[in-house]
């Protein structure tokens, strides 16, 4: 990309005895999730974008204006910055029905109140919910709610749209038909949209680029098919479903722990080592032949996982392993019981760290 | 809503009784009223034109003493709940003086300060030719200053139940601080306001103490139906049951309608 970002921020900022220090870009038109485990400071980057959490240092320039930045005393409340929020619980207004919430926007930036009631009547019909025009908040269901929060931040027409896991109070069902109609109005916004979210899968369906944080920093980004395949912490190992190792890598050899893996990619110097659960195969004694990758483990914990079973295995290295219902009855897998695990080097992939 | 199966709740006795003598204890003396009024003059002794003209004064100075207390109050209720200053804690419990102090010194108090040769009265009187004791103005202030605080704690109590991201919510929709305290803060609060001015006309309506003291007794200017059946009882016993249940009937009624519409659903 050769265009500046619309976005570009530096967020700094101090919550009590959290520390949250995250550099985000985001392009016009782009979508970006800010994904992590609870805690990671998501929610104060997005407060701290929307203005209802102050900067420490850093800076946060949309469209080319700085509207944050301690060092310069530049500070733009609020009300005054062209973003737009989607809460977590929605926050629409109890006492405005669905249209007056909607129109609240571009009444407050000018609008008057015929021209705000009609813009606000076509984001209702844009969102599929015209006819629910006059229903106030209590009357609608989680689905409906979340698309009036979503037609009330993009009535105000904004540059930064941001989205606090606006999936996340919803159930199964519903989630899954909002974040199809989620992609489509995020897909038509013209600015810079953040999403917010723990859930891995409303990050890849919706997010042209992930960045993730973990305490405060960002661990990881890039598009979704570079942090599945190549996940840098265990947050996004898990996230994804790999087993994930650091060690030191020599060629084709990573040694990990106390024990040498090979792999079919080349690394030299610290690297990661990634395989998925499936590529371990469990034997009850040392098995011959092909795989070179084998050492004896223990079977700590076994769950159910779809339609196989996920074994969790103690080691030199700690490793989780699926095997079908049928293999684990034929090896009898309990906790505390000994086996042989094995990976094909073909199935590993390894980079530098 | 889902509501727990109905079923014959046994209500411990330990409760049940010191309930009802409480109840009792309020209600009683009511009775006593009731049975004391003189029924068959009743008619002729409502007819008597200060009784009406002092009706007529307690509900307007009540309703203007609460209209006051909401236009002061509820901004103060609102800095008390919504805005971190040193002392607040001391201006809290300042605003609730009134509760504890007897009314009498109350208006004591008030004639110190908006007295003809007061603090501020001197000033008000020498600038303006305004002179606030004895005059209905002045009933006006004293029962305000006896009824604040229960405007104040209800609207502070309902400002600290609402939840402030609606403001967040409201001012990043481009709200100014006063816009949301119009256009959010204020609706959502809207109950706790209504009970908490229902509370306060009540009061203000009884109001005796203060009032007498600050602004005095004079017929068709100050004397409020408390100070009428004060007077009353020191000549005519039967005058006093008459203009005492006349107040009450008045404000059981007013109350009760108010308490249907706004207080009780919420």
């Amino acid at each position: 990309m050769t265009a500046p970002p619309l976005l570009d921020a530096h967020l700094v900022a101090d919550r009590s005895a959290f520390h949250l220090d995250v550099r985000l870009t985001i392009g016009a038109g782009e979508v970006v999730a800010l994904l992590g485990p609870n805690g990671a400071g998501k929610t104060t980057a997005l407060r701290a974008l929307a203005g209802l959490h102050p900067l420490t240092a850093g800076h946060l320039t949309l469209g080319g204006v700085d509207l944050d930045r301690p060092d310069r005393r530049v500070w733009t409340p609020p009300e005054r910055r062209p973003a737009g929020v989607v809460f977590q619980d929605y926050l629409l207004f109890p006492h405005l029905s669905a249209l007056d919430n909607v129109a609240f926007g571009p009444r407050r930036r000018g609008a008057d109140r015929r021209a705000a009631r009609a813009r606000a009547q076509g984001w209702l019909d844009r969102v599929g919910l015209g006819g629910q025009a006059r229903h106030k908040p209590r009357q609608l269901s989680g689905g409906q709610a979340q698309r009036v929060a979503l037609a009330r931040a993009l009535a105000v027409e904004p540059t930064l749209l941001l989205l606090d896991e606006p999936l996340a109070a919803l159930d199964a069902r519903t989630r899954l038909d909002t974040r199809a109609e989620l992609q489509r109005h995020l897909g038509a916004h013209p600015g810079a949209t953040l999403l917010v979210t723990h859930d891995p899968l409303d990050a890849l369906v919706l997010a042209d680029r992930l960045v993730i944080v973990e305490q405060g920093r960002v661990v990881q980004e890039g598009d979704a098919a570079t942090v599945t395949a190549r996940p840098r912490t265990d947050y996004v190992a898990r996230l994804v479903g790999l087993n994930l190792h650091r060690g030191h890598a020599d060629g084709h050899a990573v040694t990990v722990g106390g024990l040498t893996l090979t792999t079919a990619d080349t690394v030299r110097g610290e690297a990661f080592v990634a395989f998925p659960p499936a590529a371990v195969a469990l034997h009850p004694a040392r098995p011959d032949g092909s795989p070179r990758n084998v050492w004896p483990a223990t079977v700590t914990g076994v769950q159910r996982h779809g339609d196989n079973l996920r074994v969790q295995l103690s080691g030199p290295v700690d490793v989780a392993a699926d095997v079908t219902p049928a293999a684990a009855a034929h090896l009898g897998l309990r906790p505390g019981q000994p086996v042989w695990a094995a990976v094909k080097a073909a199935e590993t992939r390894a980079y530098p760290a | 809503m889902s509501r727990p199966p109905r079923r014959r709740q046994r209500v411990p006795l330990a409760l049940l009784l010191p309930a009802g003598l409480g109840l009792l204890f309020l209600v009683l003396p009511l009775a006593g009223l009731l049975v004391r009024a003189p029924w068959t003059t009743l008619p002729r002794r409502l007819a008597q034109p200060g009784v009406l003209t002092a009706l007529r004064l307690s509900l307007e100075t009540a309703t203007a003493a609460t209209l006051l207390c909401v236009a002061l109050g509820v901004p103060l209720a609102w800095l008390l709940a919504r805005v971190e200053f040193p002392g607040r804690r001391l201006v809290r419990a300042l605003v609730t003086v009134p509760l504890v102090l007897p009314p009498v010194v109350g208006g004591v108090a008030l004639l110190l300060v908006f007295g003809r040769r007061g603090l501020l009265g001197s000033w008000l009187d020498a600038t303006f030719g305004v002179s606030l004791p004895f005059t209905t103005a002045g009933v006006v202030l004293a029962e305000a200053f006896v009824a604040m605080p229960f405007l104040v704690i209800a609207v502070e109590g309902a400002l600290r139940g609402a939840d402030p991201r609606y403001e967040e919510a409201a001012a990043t929709l481009g709200a100014g601080r006063w816009t949301t305290f119009t256009r959010v803060t204020l609706p959502l609060v809207a109950p706790g306001v209504a009970a908490g001015a229902v509370l306060c006309w009540a009061r203000a309506l009884g109001e005796f103490g203060a009032t007498i003291t600050f602004a005095g007794n004079y017929p068709g200017r100050t004397q409020t139906m408390p100070l009428a059946v004060y007077l009353a009882l020191e000549t005519d016993v039967q005058a006093a049951i008459v203009l005492s249940l006349i107040l009450l009937t008045v404000s059981v009624a007013i109350l009760a309608g108010l308490r249907d519409r706004w207080v009780g659903v919420t």
